[in-house]
Formats: structure tokens, C-alpha cells, sequence
């Protein structure tokens, strides 16, 4: 939580000074479903999100200089700068996939899971997703795909209640997104995605079920964006009383009192965690901003293996 | 051995050769095996858990292939009829064709998505479209269309194996052709045009169901002195503009031929590029014979008159030879 917190903090504080440019979708105040999720995931467990999920491949523990730099079109991003924000894929921490298409990402999920299944191997894949793409096609095909086959997929709906500039209600006419999944005898559960544990243990016996062949589930983790949309999003259609309520239930500075209340950590402790996550931030920093920009050479590359005969 | 039974042996073949393979599909299974029986007797042969019945999902079908993709599967996705393939093509387009180059080779996706152009059965505007423009235009998909048996067998076999996302596009009306289809494990080299017929007046450029027509047409110019060659591309991406620019640097003359849309369709690329490569030898400009702009009309007649057909294709060959500056 911390060190997603503190990277979105630094690239809110870089890009706002016009230290560098990097196009992010802020995800401060879902922190807690990123290490949520991220915890109850094995490495090998496949993790499918979308632009707004910088806090998913941290907590999936994509290294920093491959998120930052692929953020900053560096040539050590993980995709060398082709991907971008909304294209991150880190194989080897398990991320396949991130999508900047609504709702496309939930299909591939399913897919993932099925070659799990076919490979013989007990991988899980989860898939993140907000509250509004619930509402497309893809999600809707994905989910009674996943069901009716009763793959290992753990489907997370970060529902900050905002879809761009409208509000959920403006778009289902039901209360809670986790409704969705009674259309698809799925199992699953709504949780609060401002606890970090309840998400983790929701995710952890998804996880589970899908591990033993007990088929896909469906989370919805209820949050908030408190930065809105876009970067630099003024916010001019969320009511001030919606944001000030969300900033009380702000998942950062509860955990923290949880800890210090329950004795879990000191104050010490606590602060130790913080100063190392802003460490590992700049030490990352300081890295893509030395790199090199990607070669152009890199256009006539992975187009596809062989590029004879394909256009320039 | 017909088209449709080369398509089988294709994947008959895939499914017995590699544990990777496997296809999914409204319909496939036996007994239905899909509305155009490409997959007949596969799931009888190699079990019901490598020849997948799924539901009316168009976008899960190809998103599902493409995760099992990356993943280091080989799948096969039938997209049944060609016009349904709208609700897949942000899977196909923004995720399968994209893959390789925003991973930076990292997250290759071999998938292959077989489709079927439907068109000449009366079937009508959703049910007859040639849309392989659309996916031309996007850098990262490789566009096949078979036209002889042999090379729908041999082509598939190598779409299957092929390491990127490859759109495998069926004719209907071509199932039934029959042709030699060469023993054992035959496969056709992708970006390989073949010369159907040889000529020396002009080359007739084209792919897939026109291939046939351009053969007519050649047949009953021969009554008139024009000696015609055939040129399939077989393959749109990657396309072999090596083998066209060479055909047509001998014969001067080029008419390019399809059942896409002729408007902005792969005959004006096919021909800009002609153009390109040959100015100042071409003895006549590039003619281009495509479906005419209109949705397709389900009445025989409109729909014959939509299409390009081999007096099109003659008389557009005629006013080339014919054409004098
Ligand atoms: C298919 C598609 N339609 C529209 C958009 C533009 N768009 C980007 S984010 C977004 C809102 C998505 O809301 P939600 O799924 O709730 O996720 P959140 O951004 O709130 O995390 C929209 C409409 C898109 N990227 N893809």
C-alpha cells in the first residue's frame, strides 16, 4: 500500500512541477484493493488490470524501473516505452496483460485461465476492473465463459463508484455490482476495498477455489478515486461531500491506526516502512530518468517475428 | 479432396501433432460441427476438452483464444460467419494484434481466428461482407485467404503454427472446389503468391473467391488473343508485392480483383503500390474490379450485380489491353 501510494505521490508531485512527463490514471485511494490482491496471489498467478492500475503491478511486484520507465517511455520500461501506461506487461511477475479498453481485459482473463487449466497447473488468474466496465459486453461474455467452464479466474471490481465523469447510479440500475454475478451461479462477495484485509481475504479463498478447481468468483471491492479520472481532473462534477465523506474512509491512514491501535507495528516501525518505500521510489526515479529513450529501431521490431513483406 | 475437406484435414492434422491445438467455437462439437462442418469428426477424434462448444460470444471466443495465446497455447477460434466478427474486433485488433510489439516480444500471441466469408448464398447485408481491409489496416494481424484446396490445407497448417495472430479467412462458396492437395505434411510459406495461370498481356492480381473468376475470365479472353496470368496472393499480410511487381513488370498491365469493397478496399494499396514500383512501364493504369459500394442485397440477382464477376473482370481486362495514351 505504501509504496504504491508513494509512487503515485511521486508522479503526481514530478508531472505536476514538470519534472518529466509520464501519462498516468491516478489511483490513490485504492490502494487497499491492489495489496489486497496482490498478497493473495502467487507469482506465478496471472494478473490482468487496466490503465488505472499502477497500484496493481506494484502489489503484483513489477519492479519499479520497469513500471516508471514504461510510464516515462524509457528504454528500460518493461515493453522499452511501446507499451505505455495503459499496455504494461510483465511476464515474469505474471502481469499478461493491461488494457486501456473497458471491459476487454475480462475475456483474456478467462483465456488465461482456461491454458491454466489445460497446462495442468493450478495458476489463478485475477482480473481488475472498475465498476463501469461491468457494464460491457466483454465483462458479460467473460463472466458466463469463466462459469460455464469453472476456470480458475478471480474477477476484482474496484468500484470507486465513478466511471469517468458519471456516477454508478447513473449507469446499472442496481445497488451492488456484485449482483452481477447471481446472473452466473458465480460465487462471491462485496467487501470493503478500503480494508486491506478485507480484501485479502476474500481474494485469498478466491484464490483458493479457483486453485481447487472450485471455478471463478466475483469481488466487488468498494473504494474511491480521490483523485478523479485523469491526471490534473479537477473534479467538477463530484459533489464536495462525496469526496470529504470518501477522504474520512481514506484506506491509508486507517491501516495505519489499525496497526498502531492492535500493536502490530510502533509508530517507529511504521514510519521505517514509509521512508523505504520513498527510497525505493527515487532510487527507481532517478534510474528511468538517467535511461536513454527508446531506440527507433524499436518501430521495426516485434510487429510481428519475421517482418518480411510487411509495410513500413 | 474439396476446400472443406482440406480445412479438416488441416486441423485434424494440428490436433493430432500438437497437444497445444485446440479450437473453440459455437457449434464445433460433433454431431452440429458448426454451421459450415469445418470440424467435423474433430471432437469425436481428439475429445471434447480440444474441440470447444462455446456460447454466442463472439468477444469471448477470440478473447478467451488470445489468453490461451499468451499463454503458450494454440488456439483456434471460429468466428462462424465473417460479418459477426464486429463484436470481436477490439479482441483482435487492440489486444491479439497488439501484443507482441507493446510487450516488446515478450508477450507473443500465436492465436488463430478462422472465419467465413458467406457471401453469394443469398444470405444478404449481415451475412455476405469480404472485411479483410479492415484488419489489413492494422499493423500486427496476418491476413490469409485460401482459394485451392491445397492451399487452405496448407496455409492453415501454417496460420496454426505460425508465433503471431493470424485471421484465417474462409470463402463459403468455395468449400465445395476440388482440387490435388499434396500427401503429408503439406504447408504453404506465408507471403507466397502463386501464379494460378501463366500469361504474358496481363496479370489479374487477386485472392480467395476471385481467383476463380479471374480463371473464367482468362478462359474466355483467350477467344479474344488475351493471354492472362493469374496471380493469388493467397496471403494479404504479409504481401508479397515482390511476386506482383514482377508479374506485372512483364505483362505492363495489372487488374486487381476482389470481393472487398472496391472503395478504399486491398485493391488500392495493391495498385498505389503497382503504381509505385512500375511507373513509366505500364502500358495501361491499374484497373481495380471490387464489390460495388452497397450492403450486399440477399435478392440473387442484386447480390450478382454487387459482386465482381468474371465478365467484370474480362471487360475490365479488355479496356486495359485495349487502352491506348
Ligand atoms: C471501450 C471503452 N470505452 C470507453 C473508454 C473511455 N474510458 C476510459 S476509462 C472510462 C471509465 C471506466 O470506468 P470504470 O470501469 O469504472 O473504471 P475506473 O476508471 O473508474 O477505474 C472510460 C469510459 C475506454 N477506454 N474503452
Amino acid at each position: 500500500m505504501t509504496l504504491a501510494q508513494a509512487v503515485d505521490a511521486r508522479l503526481r508531485k514530478g508531472i505536476g512541477r514538470g519534472e518529466f512527463f509520464a501519462v498516468i490514471w491516478p489511483s490513490r485511494g485504492q490502494e487497499a484493493v491492489a495489496a489486497g490482491v496482490g498478497a493473495a496471489l502467487r507469482r506465478d498467478d496471472r494478473l490482468v488490470t487496466t490503465y488505472r492500475g499502477i497500484h496493481d503491478l506494484v502489489g503484483k511486484g513489477v519492479p519499479l524501473t520497469e513500471i516508471l520507465g514504461e510510464i516515462m517511455g524509457k528504454s528500460i520500461g518493461a515493453s522499452r516505452g511501446k507499451g505505455g501506461t495503459m499496455h504494461i506487461t510483465a511476464p515474469e511477475q505474471g502481469v499478461a496483460l493491461t488494457t486501456g479498453i473497458v471491459g476487454a481485459g475480462v475475456p483474456v482473463a478467462v483465456g488465461l485461465a482456461l491454458a491454466a487449466k489445460q497446462q495442468g497447473s493450478d495458476r489463478v488468474t485475477a482480473v481488475c476492473f472498475g465498476d463501469g466496465a461491468t457494464n460491457t459486453g466483454s465483462f458479460h461474455e467473460g463472466m458466463n465463459l469463466a462459469s460455464t467452464w469453472q476456470l480458475p479466474v478471480v474477477f476484482v471490481c474496484q468500484n470507486n463508484l465513478w466511471a469517468e465523469m458519471t456516477p454508478i447510479g447513473d449507469t446499472m440500475n442496481i445497488d451492488q455490482v456484485v449482483d452481477r454475478r447471481l446472473a452466473y451461479a458465480m460465487p462471491g462477495e462485496r467487501v470493503d476495498g478500503n480494508d486491506p484485509e478485507a480484501v485479502h481475504r476474500a481474494v485469498t479463498a478466491a484464490v483458493e477455489r479457483g486453485r481447487s478447481g472450485g471455478g471463478p468468483t466475483f469481488i466487488e471491492a468498494v473504494t474511491f478515486r480521490f483523485e478523479g479520472h485523469y491526471f490534473g481532473d479537477q473534479q467538477k462534477y463530484l459533489p464536495a461531500e462525496e469526496l470529504a465523506a470518501a477522504k474520512e474512509a481514506d484506506p491509508i491512514p486507517r491501516y495505519r491506526q489499525k496497526l498502531l491501535d492492535s500493536g502490530a507495528l510502533s509508530a517507529d516501525e511504521l514510519t521505517a516502512i514509509d521512508e523505504d518505500a520513498t527510497a525505493q521510489v527515487e532510487a527507481a526515479l532517478a534510474e528511468v530518468l538517467a535511461a536513454p529513450a527508446p531506440d527507433l529501431a524499436e518501430l521495426d521490431q516485434d510487429v510481428f517475428v519475421n517482418m518480411e513483406g510487411i509495410p513500413s | 479432396m474439396t476446400v472443406l475437406a482440406a480445412l479438416n484435414a488441416a486441423l485434424d492434422e494440428a490436433l493430432a501433432e500438437d497437444e497445444r491445438v485446440f479450437l473453440l467455437g459455437e457449434d464445433l462439437a460433433d454431431p452440429a460441427s458448426g454451421v459450415n462442418h469445418v470440424s467435423s469428426g474433430l471432437s469425436t477424434k481428439h475429445g471434447a476438452d480440444r474441440v470447444l462448444n462455446t456460447p454466442i460470444s463472439e468477444a469471448a471466443i477470440a478473447g478467451a483464444a488470445i489468453g490461451a495465446a499468451i499463454e503458450g497455447r494454440l488456439p483456434v477460434a471460429e468466428i462462424m460467419i465473417m460479418d459477426f466478427i464486429g463484436i470481436a474486433v477490439d479482441q483482435i485488433v487492440n489486444l491479439a494484434a497488439k501484443a507482441r510489439f507493446t510487450s516488446a516480444g515478450r508477450t507473443p500471441c500465436p492465436v488463430t481466428i478462422r472465419t467465413a466469408s458467406f457471401g453469394g448464398l443469398g444470405s444478404g447485408a449481415t451475412h455476405s461482407q469480404s472485411l479483410e481491409a479492415w484488419f489489413m489496416h492494422m499493423p500486427g494481424i496476418k491476413v490469409v485467404v485460401p482459394s485451392t484446396p491445397a492451399d487452405a490445407k496448407g496455409l492453415l497448417k501454417a496460420a496454426i503454427f505460425d508465433p503471431d495472430p493470424v485471421l484465417f479467412l474462409e470463402t463459403t462458396a468455395l468449400y465445395g472446389k476440388r482440387g490435388p492437395v499434396p500427401t503429408g505434411n503439406h504447408v504453404v510459406e506465408f507471403g507466397k503468391a502463386d501464379i494460378k495461370r501463366a500469361g504474358s498481356d496481363v496479370t489479374v492480381v487477386t485472392y480467395g473467391r476471385g481467383v476463380y473468376d479471374a480463371l473464367d475470365a482468362a478462359t474466355a479472353l483467350e477467344a479474344d488473343g488475351i493471354d492472362v496470368e493469374v496471380l493469388d496472393l493467397r496471403t494479404l499480410v504479409p504481401l508479397d508485392m515482390p511476386a506482383v511487381l514482377e508479374s506485372v513488370g512483364r505483362t505492363a498491365r495489372a487488374v486487381v480483383a476482389h470481393y472487398a469493397v472496391e472503395f478504399a478496399g486491398p485493391g488500392a494499396e495493391i495498385a498505389a503500390q503497382i503504381n509505385t514500383g512500375l511507373f513509366g512501364q505500364l502500358r495501361a493504369p491499374v484497373a481495380r474490379v471490387g464489390s460495388r459500394f452497397r450492403p450486399i442485397p440477399a435478392a440473387k440477382d442484386l447480390e450478382a450485380a454487387v459482386y465482381p464477376n468474371a465478365d467484370r473482370i474480362a471487360a475490365a481486362v479488355r479496356a486495359t489491353v485495349g487502352y491506348s495514351k
